[in-house]
Formats: C-alpha cells, sequence, structure tokens
C-alpha cells in the first residue's frame, strides 16, 4: 500500500507572527464529539470523569486542561479534543470522530480579543467571556467555535476546508489590530 | 437586533436563521383544511409574533421567539421541542 502522509489542515500556513501577536495551529490527536443520549447526561458526565478526568462541559464552558480539553459544542453536544474517547462513553452518549474534520488554530497575544472582534459578533470582553469559557459563533461568516484558553489566548476552529479562509481572515485582522499599535 | 437563546444567551441576530411563523402541527388524522391552514395561511400582524428561529451559527438549537413587529421589543425566547407545536419526541 501507497505510503501517505498525513496534512494538517494549516499546514504551509502557519506558524504566523504579526506584531505582538502570533497565530499557531494546534493539532489534538483526536476530536470526538459526544452527545448524550436522552436522560443520560448525568451518566455521562461521571464517565468521562472517571476515564478522562473531566465531567461533561455546560453550556459556553469547557473543562480540563490544554492537551485533555472537553469543550461545550453545540445544544447537547461536547468537544472531546487530546484523548482518543474512552470506550466506555459510547454506553450513554454517540461519539463521532471529528479528528480530521476541523482546522484548530491558537491566537495568543495581548490584543487577541481585538483582532477576534472583527470577525465574530460574540462578547468576547474579559469582563464577560473569561479564561475556560467557549462559544459557537459565527467566524468571519464561518461557523466556528471559539474557546478563551488563556488570559490573552483563544483557540479558534472552523471546518477544515475552511482553514485557508481562516487563516487569512485572521491574519488580516492581525495586521489591521498591528497597524493601529 | 439582539435574540436572547435558551442555550447560549444573548446573542447577534447573524447568528439566527429565520424560518415562520411558529404554528401548532396539526395533529394525525387532521382534516384537509386544517393542513391548508397550517402549510398555507399566515397572519401578518402588527404587534406580537411568535416565531421559529434557527440558531444556525450557535447551538444547532430551533428556538420560538416571542417579539413584537411594531416597536421591535424580544419578548422571549423557548427552545422549540418544548413549545407545544405538535409531533412526538
Amino acid at each position: 500500500m501507497a505510503e501517505l502522509i498525513a496534512k494538517s489542515p494549516c499546514a504551509g500556513l502557519l506558524p504566523l507572527t504579526v506584531g505582538g501577536l502570533t497565530l499557531s495551529e494546534e493539532t489534538p490527536a483526536a476530536m470526538t464529539s459526544v452527545a448524550p443520549y436522552q436522560g443520560q447526561m448525568d451518566v455521562l458526565s461521571a464517565a468521562m470523569k472517571a476515564s478522562h478526568g473531566m465531567g461533561f462541559p455546560a453550556p459556553g464552558r469547557s473543562t480540563g486542561k490544554a492537551g485533555n480539553r472537553a469543550i461545550w459544542f453545540s445544544r447537547d453536544m461536547a468537544l472531546l479534543m487530546g484523548p482518543a474517547a474512552d470506550a466506555s462513553l459510547a454506553d450513554h452518549a454517540a461519539l463521532t470522530d471529528q479528528s480530521d474534520g476541523w482546522a484548530v488554530v491558537r491566537l495568543e497575544g495581548e490584543q487577541a480579543a481585538e483582532v477576534l472582534a472583527r470577525l465574530t459578533p460574540a462578547d468576547l470582553r474579559p469582563s464577560v467571556f473569561k479564561r475556560g469559557h467557549t462559544a459557537r459563533s459565527e467566524v468571519a461568516h464561518m461557523m466556528g467555535s471559539i474557546t478563551k484558553v488563556g488570559e490573552s489566548a483563544f483557540v479558534v476552529m472552523v471546518f477544515r476546508s475552511m482553514a485557508q479562509t481562516l487563516v487569512h481572515d485572521l491574519k488580516t485582522a492581525m495586521e489591521a489590530v498591528a497597524a493601529r499599535g | 437586533m439582539r435574540i436572547t437563546c435558551p442555550v447560549c444567551g444573548e446573542r447577534d441576530r447573524r447568528e439566527f436563521t429565520y424560518k415562520e411563523a411558529a404554528l401548532a402541527r396539526p395533529e394525525a388524522g387532521a382534516d384537509l383544511e386544517d393542513w391548508d391552514a397550517y402549510v398555507h395561511l399566515r397572519e401578518n400582524p402588527a404587534g406580537v409574533t411568535r416565531e421559529l428561529w434557527y440558531h444556525e451559527m450557535g447551538c444547532s438549537a430551533w428556538i420560538v421567539v416571542t417579539r413584537n413587529t411594531v416597536t421591535h421589543a424580544m419578548l422571549g425566547s423557548e427552545l422549540a421541542s418544548g413549545a407545544d407545536l405538535g409531533g412526538k419526541r
């Protein structure tokens, strides 16, 4: 069989530094959407705690830490990022492998929130959107996910097929924000 | 316009897609006139309306939004699944 070389969604596009802002790609080993069956939310959360060390995140929140994170991903759905989903979760939830489906980038810098404010209507003010908070929203007219992972660091995700657009739009916004000083 | 999603909270209108008036689906076995009204007949009220919106860019929930078309006031929202619109879960 042919030796196939896996390419990450943003291969050849990142990393990128503009002024005090950096944009880099994150490549979680696995991404799995976890959608609990009806009435199984509590059992599932306990199972996640037992096997992955973090519960099912409340709407707009994430649990865990870098490399082992669960982010709220839509109504009654979370995305497990990092570890492969434990088989025990399948008793309580529909698990779907999304590993190759999403482009994941990390935007870091003091003005990161100002950059994102140019691309999304979500309210990212520090008083409202704190570390660990996450939102599904519009990112440059694409369906996206934004998670605050540090005081001035965000993880932004869009469908993999739109990786180039995401990088282009983020780069344009980063340059515009950096130019204002 | 800002719409309050029961799951996500207050969000920009751009995240939502409008469908139509929120009407209860006729029961199985309803006569033709009920179905005709459900499919074709619509009010065009100046005032309070109930509408179906889809939080497409957000949590993917269907919601019923109550708003006033005259004052543009948003009066409330609830998940469509709990809004007695007919059908079975």
